[in-house]
């Protein structure tokens, strides 16, 4: 265990759905005869196709001639890669299962419950450490609310889980029981790169490759971000935070120079945005450092790091087991041991109500 | 501190507007609803001629959806940026502290007392009859 | 040291009095809207058959709108409030108010042309389209490049068809008064897609750049997190469709198949490019086998192919913060533009922060367009 790590929250790790057969013990019988009579085998999207390198790092992959699973199925193996060998206090576990594709809200909304129930029973349960998002039936607010309301009492969730891509923008007040529900029992608002796919990647319709889309993830955090400042979200919910999760980070400071200037001219238009939006911005919005857009340049980083003109904002996370980073290099280069302390340990502490 | 005058009043009437150049200096009088206020013409952000700027209302909001509109015709927007002075204070909405125009003393004089006086009227001939826009530029 | 102390020239931009300086910068102005009085402008460049259609069933693009804006600007036609000429009509319709407000006031030694409006781009009649780009350019021709040498200008297409772009090109393309083709960022596919090679092809045949100028409807939310309601988030999103040109353009390989082709992005900033690039090495590396027809990393296709106009200039709070920037993306790669005469127009001499020094802005003012925009 090295001392370098000692206590970090890790704010990004995925546990990974086995298999449908997984959810099914966490269904009620009418949703579990469902899955069987329609023949309903999975819902898993393009995000991560399970053989691209981004997927997984080389030695988190399924081992067939060893007979080993991908090491994010299992509690025990995970911990074993991040909690015990670098002595983080807590991963908080983010679930890509798709629950986002579906398109019947109330399916959706089973799937997201079954989804909560197996991260508790397979997760939670298995390792004190672990602290894991809400999954949220976004396709209806309501149903988003309910299940806020039935997994909050469970303090080990810590944050409600969106994807950078879904219906409409996020801060939009269609929205807004949700947040409220979020904000009422201190919960922080996590969105992750990812798409429902019900809109194009990009905004000039689909790309041909995967690289693409997953480069475009960024500029939906762009649309993401501008729309909570816009509608007001943080005007309305004082106390939420929004943590941007695998958005890369280094887009921001350029994208806030562009909305704060935009703002000086239009504000009128929204005029309960009553100070810079790069305020709203310091004050509510968190980052995920990985992964972390800048070459491995000590200097660049640096200077990268001063566009953000905070020391509150980024989160450490290893975005297990994305191929991010190899051997242990979760932290950027660059980065001096004050700034890294807040990273690790003193940012997440302050961003997650419920970690304390 | 040197008077100038810079226009007889019965050229300036209620919602017109006037630039003017003194003392090297460049500014904008506006004639609000009877009540003269001088700025300086030049916005602090690029350079444009705020002359040119539109005046609107002072929009609040205490949140979403929340519109007040007060003090119509008291906010000048730049005509380029679009930025937001308020002609009470010369401050800009945006940036109050740093963003902000010098402000002027201005008065109607009667041409009696103008003509007396120690001012300067170099574009237009003065006569006791009138009354005159005068502007303290420092 | 603040350029406009040293630089600015004696002219008072407002009322449009010019006053030639001496030593003042030849500006190149890289994005200057020229407009139509009104659509009656198009007339005599259209066959009737045309004519007759527009006046029948108007222009239909994938936004809904057939008058009025889904996000209205900030202002009458996003324009500034001192550029409407006196004699009535839009602004950027009256030459001489141009000349006068603009190329003298400023001494623009080149602007160039970016028609925008009912110019036939992203009509989804093809051959309306194709129609209305021809008369556009023809148009833009007759009417400001030809009268005023200054000015060059934007070969509008019909992008949404290349083969009928490419004849677009073939048929304007050697004209020296047409100083770019012009596309808009916001196409129906990626522009990288295949569907617009034969634009590139054109235009690299003519030593033509490719600007590409926010706006367009291309009938998808600007990004895959859906449809803004506001205004600010629309202005602000065009940094965002710039990014999906740019990283089109260099994975989908344009630049491995068109070597000399060269591209400027229009109005959409540029502090974006370096996280831009940045993230696509980075993903490069990871994914580099699903490309095999990259043959480098993104960055360097960036770094040799794209331009990038200044305007809106970028204000952090910190000057210190966009000099890196400009630095990461090179001061031979950064184009002035005003956007007159729309609102968020740039000066020439007051746009640029302290800590520019004089040789670099004089490469972004007066002398990297020229090469880029055919006018050596």
């Amino acid at each position: 265990m090295s001392a370098d790590w000692k206590g970090a929250i890790d704010c990004d790790v995925h546990p990974h759905v086995p298999n449908i057969d997984a959810l099914k013990k966490h269904m009620n019988e009418y949703w579990r005869e469902t899955v069987e009579v329609r023949g309903i085998t999975a819902f898993e999207s393009v995000a991560y196709p399970p053989n691209a390198p981004i997927t997984l790092r080389p030695d988190w992959r399924a081992d067939k001639a060893k007979g080993r699973a991908r090491a994010d199925t299992d509690a025990g193996r995970t911990a074993a890669a991040l909690m015990d060998r670098h002595g983080f206090a807590h991963s908080i576990l983010n679930c890509l299962y798709a629950v986002q594709l579906i398109r019947d809200e109330h399916m959706a909304a089973a799937f997201c419950s079954a989804v909560n129930d197996w991260m508790r029973a397979e997760w939670l349960d298995r390792d004190p450490r672990y602290r894991a998002s809400i999954v949220l039936p976004l396709q209806n607010p309501e149903l988003a609310v309910e299940e806020i309301e039935r997994c909050a009492a469970d303090k080990r969730f810590v944050q409600v889980l969106a994807l950078a891509m879904g219906e409409q923008p996020l801060g939009k007040s269609h929205f807004w029981p949700v947040w409220k529900a979020a904000e009422k029992h201190g919960l922080a608002i996590g969105i992750h790169a990812g798409s429902s796919y019900h809109h194009a990647t990009t905004g000039s319709g689909w790309p041909s490759y995967y690289l693409e889309d997953y480069a475009a993830q960024s500029l939906a955090f762009h649309t993401q971000l501008g729309s909570f400042i816009a509608e007001g979200v943080f005007v309305k919910f004082p106390k939420l935070k929004l943590v941007l999760i695998e958005s890369g980070v280094t887009w921001i400071g350029p994208y806030l120079w562009r909305l704060s200037k935009f703002w000086r001219g239009v504000r009128l238009e929204v005029p309960w945005i009553d100070r810079s939006p790069i305020e709203f911005v310091r004050d509510h919005v968190r980052l995920t450092i990985q992964p972390f857009d800048a070459p491995a340049s000590g200097e660049t980083v640096g200077r990268l790091m001063d566009q953000l003109q905070s020391d509150e904002m980024l989160l450490f996370a290893s975005d297990f087991p994305h191929w991010q980073f190899d051997n242990d290099d979760m932290m950027p280069v660059g980065i001096d041991a004050t700034l890294r302390k807040k990273i690790l340990i003193d940012n997440p502490l302050a961003t997650y109500a419920r970690l304390v | 501190m040197t008077r100038h005058v810079v226009a007889r009043a019965a050229d300036l009437p209620p919602g017109t507007r006037k630039k003017v150049s003194v003392e090297n200096r460049d500014i904008v009088v506006l004639n609000i609803k009877g009540e003269l206020f001088a700025l300086s013409d030049k916005c602090p952000h690029k350079g444009a001629s705020l002359c040119g700027g539109l005046l609107t209302g002072l929009v609040r909001s205490d949140g979403p959806g929340d519109y007040q509109y007060e003090r119509k015709g008291e906010i000048l927007r730049c005509p380029w940026h679009q930025w937001e002075f308020d002609v009470r204070t010369g401050r800009s909405y945006c940036d109050p502290r740093r963003m902000r125009l010098m402000q002027f003393p201005v008065a109607v004089e009667a041409g009696a007392s103008v003509v007396e006086g120690p001012y300067k009227a170099e574009t237009f001939n003065v006569s006791v009859e009138d009354d005159y826009i005068v502007l303290d530029v420092p | 040291m603040p350029l406009d102390d040293p630089m600015g020239p004696a002219i008072t931009t407002a009322n449009g009095k010019g006053s030639a300086a001496p030593n003042r910068l030849a500006v190149i102005d890289g994005d200057i809207h020229p407009a139509v009085r009104s659509m009656a402008d198009f007339k005599p460049y259209l066959s009737k058959r045309w004519w007759d259609h527009y006046e029948t069933y108007g222009m239909r693009r994938k936004h809904g709108s057939s008058n009025g804006e889904p996000y209205p600007k900030s202002a009458p036609l996003a324009c500034r409030r001192d550029a409407w000429p006196e004699e009535g009509g839009r602004p950027g319709s009256s030459l001489r108010l141009m000349q006068e407000q603009h190329l003298d006031a400023y001494g623009v030694e080149h602007g160039i042309l970016g028609p925008l409006g009912n110019t036939g781009q992203g009509e989804m009649n093809l051959e309306l389209s194709a129609a209305m780009c021809s008369a556009t350019n023809d148009w833009q021709r007759d009417t400001f490049t030809r009268p005023e040498k200054r000015l060059k200008g934007g070969l509008v297409v019909p992008y949404e068809d290349g083969v009928a772009s490419a004849k677009e090109i073939e048929r304007c393309g050697a004209d020296t008064d047409f100083g770019q083709v012009f596309l808009l960022t916001r196409s129906s596919e990626p522009l990288g897609s295949r569907r617009y090679w034969p634009i590139y092809e054109a235009a690299e045949r003519y030593n033509l750049p490719i600007g590409f100028h926010v706006f367009g409807t291309s009938g998808h939310p600007v990004s895959g997190a859906g449809w803004p309601s506001y205004y600010i988030e629309e202005g602000a999103g065009h940094s965002t469709s710039c990014q999906t040109v740019v990283t089109s353009l260099v994975i989908e390989g344009v630049f491995e198949r068109f070597p000399k082709l060269k591209v400027v992005m229009i109005e959409g900033g540029f502090a974006w490019a370096p996280a831009l690039a940045f993230r696509l090495d980075k993903v490069f590396e990871r994914l580099r086998s699903e490309v095999p027809h990259l043959k480098r990393r993104p960055s360097e296709y960036i770094r040799d192919h794209v331009y990038f106009t200044t305007q809106p200039m970028e204000e952090p709070d910190d000057r210190r913060h966009v000099l890196d920037i400009m630095d990461w993306i090179g001061w031979d790669k950064l184009l002035f533009a005003s956007d007159y005469p729309h609102w968020d127009f740039d000066d020439p001499f007051r746009a640029f922060p302290a800590g520019v020094t004089t040789e670099q802005h004089r490469r972004i003012v007066a002398e990297n367009g020229k090469s880029v925009f055919r006018l050596n």
